[in-house]
């Protein structure tokens, strides 16, 4: 077995008894993404061969991390290496910092990889079609999208070019790009990871999560990013436990509940298949499946693109032109060059968010908009708390559809929106959701299912979903040969 | 909510410091109508006395002691700078 194969508990395992090195692993990817990536094109400005950021400053005590590569999304600040969101108007961009989660995974030893993973521009969308740099594939069949905005760390991921990657969600953006590729995804409780240098889009909705190969790898990744950080004032100072300990705990007498309304029309039979059977299988460990309802499902989406680009426009106002990215030339005067860098720097789908955000905050349009937003993502907040006080979980498909092709939905923003319908409440009530491989479709393709538990309940997520994992090795089916 | 016209989207582009060729307008606009129509739907939800929710968890306020510590050095947060003079960003002129 090649060590790019390999999760990253076994290459610890390798590690630890001294059977490889380091520079061993990030060779044998780095010959991998050679191979694959004209194929999957999981990285941004790859020139070959991968690469690790050599540490700087000193490593903190011993982490089953230590030595292990991590890729990193292209929004998530990496000191001196380019961070640019897969947008013209940060080409180039070095940040003078590392965010957070870099300098923790530093200090655990982990090594950075120092290309990034390819998303849509500033993490609008939901298959990477919106990359300045051009869209990854799906390893699975590349004629399909790997998801998104997440979508290179899932490909890199599921194409063995990563062991470990980061993501961000913000309504779904590493769970659903992990469902297509056949991948674990992980979107923390809000404030569980700091998001000091992660590039803002939603600032009320964003976390940073791990995707990787397994559950047990999620947990491992989570133990590292996930704490208090001073620098990022809406991160919350609960103690972080070591997820890795609830792994292979019993999951008898957990009580889960399926809501009515993720089942209903629209959602493809054979991921509808797969999920069915997936309870029967948590029925079988002895866990409690019943019907649950979140009435306010419906509105979670227009709820979503309201305070989603409300936000986003407020935070991409910063992208001026003056203090980093690109800069439109012979600007006449200072607000021309705003308007000119903004209007050349920005892709369409950017445009069309912030000018939305920009309309359902302007005067006149405020409480018809922004303000019954606030309050109907209320209504499903309350939805959650319903379910949640009888209920450990919740398991839902995590899309509702397999992968969809390249092109197919890109014309039409609205109907690429309505394809997070099954992930966008989990951010507007700030909850941990992970998606993990339930099955395949006919041609192939994964189908992934979600588990959401209540705020700060990662454990109990990470307990079921490993029990799943253990019980039917959804692994089993091997991806086609790149 | 039906008298969002092209006028109003180039006006709210404008708002947005976002230059947009005419084709853009044209393809965007609408685009941005269909969103907004859509979006309509939340009419049919009864919000009257339901508190908003701006943020998830019951954080307020986060103060911190107010003492010196070490700031981003200025040539380093200058690095990224598409124009600079000495110490500082430069930019075209505001006031002729």
């Amino acid at each position: 077995m090649e060590l790019y194969s390999m999760t990253g508990s076994q290459l610890a395992g390798l590690l630890a008894g001294r059977k490889a090195s380091p520079q061993d692993i990030v060779s044998s990817l780095s010959r991998r993404a050679a191979a694959k990536e004209e194929q999957v094109r999981a990285y941004v400005r790859f020139e070959g061969g991968l690469e690790s950021i050599p540490p700087e400053g000193g490593v903190e005590g011993k982490s089953p991390l230590s030595g292990l590569p991590v890729s990193i999304k292209d929004n998530i600040c990496t000191r001196s290496f380019n961070t640019e969101c897969c947008s013209r108007i940060l080409s180039g961009y070095k940040p003078p910092y590392d965010a957070t989660v870099v300098s923790r995974l530093k200090k655990a030893g982990a090594s950075i990889i120092s290309v990034k993973t390819n998303m849509d521009e500033f993490a609008f969308g939901s298959s990477t079609e919106n990359s300045c740099f051009g869209p990854s594939r799906n390893p699975w069949d590349r004629r399909c999208v790997p998801g998104g905005s997440s979508g290179g760390s899932a490909a890199a991921v599921a194409a063995d070019e990563a062991v470990f990657a980061l993501g961000s969600d913000t309504g779904g953006s590493i769970r659903q790009p992990a469902s297509f590729c056949g991948v674990v995804g992980l979107k923390p409780t809000y404030g569980r990871v700091s998001r000091y240098g992660l590039v803002a889009f939603a600032s009320s909705l964003d976390q940073i999560g791990p995707i990787t190969k397994d559950v047990r790898d999620s947990a491992m990744l989570l133990n590292v990013i996930a704490g208090y950080d001073p620098k990022d004032s809406t991160s919350v100072n609960e103690p972080v436990p070591d997820y890795t300990a609830c792994l292979g705990r019993p999951v008898k007498g957990m009580r889960i509940g399926v809501p009515k309304e993720y089942m209903v029309e629209g959602i493809d039979p054979q991921v509808r298949e797969s999920l069915l059977r997936a309870l029967e299988e948590f029925r079988r460990l002895g866990a409690v499946c019943e019907e649950v309802s979140l009435p306010h499902t419906e509105f979670a989406v227009p709820v979503y693109y309201i305070i989603a680009t409300a936000e986003a426009s407020s935070n991409l106002a910063r992208f001026d032109g003056v203090r980093y990215g690109f800069r439109a030339a012979d600007a006449g005067g200072l607000h021309d060059m705003f308007s000119r860098t903004r209007g050349e720097g920005f892709g369409k789908e950017a445009k069309r968010r912030i000018i939305l955000g920009t309309f359902a905050l302007s005067h006149g349009y405020y409480d018809a908009y922004y303000l019954r937003a606030l309050k109907v993502r209320t209504l499903i907040k309350e939805d959650f708390d319903k379910v949640f006080s009888g209920f450990d979980c919740i398991v839902t498909p995590t899309s509702p559809t397999p992968a969809f092709e390249l092109g197919e939905k890109s014309g039409d923003p609205l109907k690429m929106y309505l394809s997070d319908i099954c992930t966008i409440s989990v951010n507007l009530a700030g909850i941990p959701a992970i998606s993990l491989p339930c099955g395949f479709t006919g041609k192939g393709l994964p189908v992934g299912m979600q588990i959401m538990a209540g705020h700060f309940k990662e454990e109990t997520i990470f307990k079921l979903a490993y029990a799943y994992e253990q019980a039917v090795s959804a692994r089993e089916r091997r991806r086609p040969e790149l | 909510m039906s008298d969002i016209n092209d006028k109003v989207i180039e006006y709210t582009a404008k708002l947005a410091r976002v230059k947009l060729e005419s084709a853009e307008l044209g393809e965007l606009s609408p685009q941005i109508k269909g969103i907004l129509d859509f979006i309509g739907k939340l009419e049919e939800t009864d919000t009257g006395d339901i508190e908003p929710t701006s943020h998830i968890l019951p954080v307020n306020n986060v103060f911190r002691a107010d003492e010196p510590a070490q700031s981003l050095p200025v040539e380093d947060a200058l690095s990224g700078a598409p124009r600079r003079r000495g110490r500082c960003f430069s930019v075209p002129k505001v006031i002729e």
